[in-house]
């Protein structure tokens, strides 16, 4: 399934709800885009929610780290929420759970930002 | 008598669409020959890494160079070579993608994944040249009944 992606503000913070693969071509494509957006908008409180992402391959894991580079460059903060099991456990065996702020409840990634 | 190995040989072309391609091939021997809903996945998963690697690196999106995907399925396990038409590469020189320097790097994981997702993985230069990706993953163990 093609990834899709519907965001929604919570105070300044961008949430975008994300379903299907961010694997090569299309949906690290979209991801990309996606964040690209949101920057140029002015967003700098980024939630990526995967909830609905059950396959991510190492080219939407490097899209991911791309994004969080980006937001981070532009003196943002990117977060990840609500983790399917497959990818909670690819980050981990590829060491990015030192790097992303992964959080499994909504609230408490908006309470996270500075 | 001894059970015979069968052996799958397939020419992908050298498009994005052969990633998918390849990992559904692979996915679906591998339910036929009995591996759990797991192994499939990571089976397909470390496929698709290495097409995607024969695609990028080995024959860098060159539309006119094939990637050779062979399927081997023997009475303990299942072999998977993909085999691109580029320069070949040691696996000593690519970059360790868990190491602190390199976690933020865009790309480099797909050779970790495909070990990290199979029993046993390998890369050989061919003669002609190009890289030569084996992963080799074991069948599960029959269960053993009461005796029938």
């Amino acid at each position: 399934m093609a990834l899709q992606g519907t965001c929604r503000e919570i105070n300044d913070v961008a949430i975008i709800d994300f379903s299907g693969k961010i694997t090569l071509g299309e949906g690290s494509s979209t991801l990309r885009r996606t964040i690209k957006e949101l920057i140029d908008k002015g967003h700098r409180k980024i939630v990526l929610n995967l909830y609905d992402v059950d396959y991510i391959d190492s080219s939407g894991i490097g899209e991911l780290v791309s994004g969080y580079t980006t937001v981070r460059n532009a003196e943002g903060e990117l977060k990840l929420l609500h983790l399917t099991k497959r990818v909670h456990d690819l980050l981990q065996i590829t060491r990015l759970f030192t790097v992303f702020d992964v959080q499994s409840d909504e609230d408490t990634a908006l309470r996270s930002f500075r | 008598m001894a059970a015979k190995t069968q052996r799958i040989e397939i020419t992908l072309e050298t498009l994005l669409e052969s990633v998918d391609l390849a990992e559904v091939i692979v996915m679906r021997i591998a339910e036929a020959a009995g591996f759990s809903e797991e192994d499939i996945h990571k089976m397909g998963m470390a496929v698709r890494e290495g097409v995607i690697n024969a695609y990028n690196y080995g024959n860098q999106q060159i539309r006119d160079k094939k990637i050779f995907m062979t399927v081997e399925l023997e009475p303990d396990k299942m072999i998977v070579r993909v085999l691109d038409q580029g320069k070949g590469f040691e696996l000593t020189e690519v970059p360790d993608p868990l190491a602190e320097e390199n976690l933020l790097r865009t790309s480099g994981r797909g050779l970790f994944l495909m070990r990290a997702f199979m029993d046993e993985f390998n890369v050989h230069t061919a003669p002609g040249g190009g890289a030569e990706l084996v992963m080799v993953k074991k069948l599960p163990e029959p269960v053993s009944g009461n005796g029938s």
